[in-house]
């Protein structure tokens, strides 16, 4: 997914080969990660098709089904990557996931944890911020999902700069061979408080850490914990608004009339037909935009804070 | 602590201060964000007096320090704040709820403080410490004892923050220098808030390796985060319409080493093009680039400080302005070479391969002819993110690019952030938040094909 290798980077030239991971593109809210994989068939509702067809192709092409429909063939980013994994558990999207990232100030090389690891959404974005050379390590005490992640970032292409662990951040901690060592540590944890002072021990003088939780009470919790050895302690919200696009044509609203308001649209246009002053009923086609009336109203709180430096 | 350690930990961003290193100083909580470059010779004005940063050199990022009075004047100490809140409000939860005062007894005449400004200024001749000057404004203050707890509180950290400034060492990275930008001087960086930039990279993808081609008309805080992101790998390619190269006077605020100041380049947009064309490129536009280099250069050399920045001005290139005697900081040495002009081979090999993605934040520019333009340059698949502070240029793009089947997954968003006061049983949202981040076009674009 990541261009490590920088002659598998997105290009002109370089084109989908066997075994690469596509994102199958039908519409915005429907697509799906294969491996490309010559002798298999993709079908859906617009028909079937042959990923022998695929190799050769630029990514971002138009691919047809025998039947002729037809679909495109993104690149994997992370944050299709986010769009497409099977959901474990609750995931974490773009508009958490990007303030996350900056707010932690992770750069490449950092050293990052996180527990617990979840469906890998955040961590793939992680692996992300902190290529080339650095390094996540993300810890979930549910032993199965750490093996689906695991198989994730391997079909991802990032198990080098990931390692999953299973362990009970809560009850054990962080490993002590990671005390002192980390950049940024995240905390998804239903009692974030209780894993607060390993955090702390993992990080560096002036290290961040960030708890996301849904609940409030969480966060007072948590707050109250880090106070003690964390300066800079803020909350966060934060949350999208798509907006629709569409072309149309609105009826144009003849003016001309002081105190008719409340006239029919007919009786205008019935008017302006007849009349010599003679205006175009309907203006030009314009775009036009409006917020879509479903949105997340609520996904968790996000909670920084700077190691306190005392050396 | 030498410069060249900043150089050399191409991957290890340095946890102290260094000669010559860029940083972001916090006075008192927030109050006053200051970028500066430190020396030996550079200051810092607090209050009504000029303190030297020469204390601040070798210090771990994250450190404190006051102002303390010394035989010479005032000079900045550092000091380890207790582990231990001392705050009234941490310990307090119990008191919120059985709290009896209220502000019945106020009444706001002007006169409950008996100590007079000349008594200040005496205690201050007589070398009390700014924490001696706190206390005897409490103790003389005929209302604080009327107070409930908070309003003592609050009372204590105004006087605190005038009579016993704290100054916080930070490092400076995107988020802070974009969140510092939007609180002083927001108009230089198009009122781009710290959560949309960190869309607008997540958006296109930006990640090490990438060639990101980025418009740039916000100051150079566009350019610099893609910068950090790439953290010496790829390229990010500054490009811009006309004679004169875009400002970057904001990448310059991050502590960038050589190698990553070598992945900041800039080309014309035509430039972009003529090689892609196959063109060769006019004789003359090649003597015009070379002013642009020595105009460029001069600004390497404008000082960092933001302090300095002339508010009143909304055009961004006279905002410039050039180093001067009354500069609080005097920087002594030049930040590393960033922007140079993108060499012709590497011009060739984006025509071949194609930018991995494209960020765009331009809001003087018409966007859709931009990205009309601009996009053939994108590889197939690329990921791309626009950003404006209106509506309409984004829907028109986007309807347009619809219409040319030029891309997919396309989305207008616009982010939403709120910070919370968080306090045992206090809870709420803060009381002033900023209400608007701006719109963000996001998508895929597809092969022409």
């Amino acid at each position: 997914m990541l261009p490590i290798d920088s002659t598998k980077k997105l290009s002109f030239t370089r084109c989908i080969r066997d075994g690469d991971l596509v994102i199958v593109y039908e519409r915005y809210d429907n697509m799906k990660a294969i491996k490309v994989c010559d002798g298999s068939v993709l079908e859906n509702r617009f028909g079937v098709f042959k990923h022998s067809d695929w190799v050769g192709k630029q990514f971002g092409s138009k691919v047809f089904s025998t039947k002729g429909g037809f679909v495109y063939l993104l690149a994997p980013t992370p944050e299709l990557w986010t769009l497409v994994l099977s959901h474990r558990t609750q995931i974490l999207y773009i508009a958490d996931i990007s303030f996350v990232i900056m707010f932690l100030e992770i750069v490449p090389g950092c050293l990052v944890l996180e527990s617990g690891t979840g469906s890998g959404s955040l961590t793939t974005s992680l692996a992300r911020a902190v290529a080339p050379k650095g390094h996540v390590y993300t810890f979930d005490f549910h032993e199965q999902r750490a093996v689906s992640a695991r198989e994730d970032f391997e079909k991802t292409g990032l198990s080098n700069l990931v390692t999953v662990g299973v362990r009970d951040i809560q009850g054990e901690g962080f490993p002590d061979e990671l005390s002192g060592m980390a950049d940024s540590v995240f905390l998804d944890l239903p009692q974030p408080w209780l894993a607060i002072p390993s955090a702390g021990k993992m990080l560096k003088q002036d290290g961040m850490l960030c708890s996301f939780s849904p609940c409030i009470e969480q966060v007072e919790r948590a707050s109250e914990t880090m106070r003690s050895s964390f300066t800079d302690i803020r909350t966060f919200e934060i949350l999208l608004r798509t907006y629709e696009v569409r072309e149309g044509k609105l009826d144009d609203f003849q003016g001309d009339e002081a105190g008719s308001l409340g006239s029919l649209p007919r009786k205008r246009r019935q008017r302006s037909n007849e009349g010599s002053n003679v205006r175009e009923t309907t203006g030009p086609p314009t775009v036009m935009a409006r917020p879509c009336s479903e949105a997340k109203g609520h996904t968790g709180y996000l909670t920084f804070a700077r190691l306190k430096c005392l050396s | 602590m030498s410069e060249n350690k900043a150089q050399s930990d191409l991957f290890e961003s340095p946890r102290s201060t260094w000669e010559g290193c860029s940083v972001l100083l916090d006075i008192n909580d927030g109050d006053r964000l200051v970028f500066a470059r430190l020396s030996s010779g550079a200051t810092l004005k607090i209050g009504n007096k000029n303190c030297s940063l020469q204390p601040l050199l070798g210090c771990p990022f994250g450190s404190f320090f006051r102002v303390e009075n010394g035989t010479q004047g005032p000079y900045l100490s550092r000091y380890t704040p207790s582990t231990e809140g001392n705050n009234v409000l941490e310990k307090g939860d119990g008191q919120s709820i059985d709290e009896l005062r209220d502000n019945r007894a106020l009444v706001d005449n002007n006169k409950a403080q008996s100590l007079t400004g000349e008594d200040i200024n005496e205690m201050r001749r007589l070398g009390a410490t700014g924490d001696e000057i706190v206390e005897a404004l409490i103790a003389n203050s005929a209302t604080f004892e009327k107070k409930t707890v908070f309003s003592q509180e609050k009372y204590r950290l105004k006087k605190q923050k005038k009579y016993a400034p704290i100054v916080l060492l930070r490092r400076p990275f995107t988020r802070s220098i974009c969140e510092a930008y939007l609180k002083k001087y927001p108009t230089r960086i198009g009122f781009l808030r710290m959560d949309t930039l960190s869309l607008l990279l997540s958006m296109a993808n930006v990640s090490a390796n990438s060639d990101v081609l980025v418009v740039d008309m916000v100051g150079g805080l566009l350019t610099g985060s893609v910068a950090e992101r790439l953290g010496g790998t790829g390229y990010v390619c500054n490009t811009y319409i006309g004679g004169s190269p875009y400002p970057m006077d904001i990448a310059r605020i991050f502590n960038f080493g050589d190698e990553i100041c070598k992945r900041i380049v800039r080309s014309p947009l035509t430039d972009l093009f003529s090689v892609q064309n196959g063109l060769q490129k006019p004789v003359s536009q090649d003597s015009d680039s070379c002013n642009m280099e020595s105009q460029s250069n001069d600004r390497i050399s404008s000082p960092v400080s933001m302090e300095e920045v002339s508010l009143a001005s909304e055009n961004v290139i006279s905002d410039l302005i050039p180093e001067s005697t009354s500069s609080p900081v005097i920087k002594m040495s030049k930040p590393a070479k960033l922007g140079e002009k993108a060499p012709q081979e590497i011009i060739s090999s984006w025509k071949e391969h194609g930018f991995s993605c494209l960020i765009i934040a331009a809001p003087e520019l018409d966007t859709w002819s931009l990205v009309k333009e601009i996009f053939p340059l994108m590889s197939s698949s690329a990921p791309f993110a626009i950003y404006h502070q209106y509506l309409q240029p984004l829907a028109t793009c986007m309807h347009n690019l619809q219409l040319g089947k030029m891309a997919i997954g396309m989305q207008i968003s616009e982010p939403w952030l709120r910070e919370y006061q968080v306090l045992p049983s206090r809870t709420h949202p803060c009381m002033q938040m900023n209400a608007f981040g701006g719109y963000i076009l996001s998508g895929t674009k597809i092969s022409p094909n």
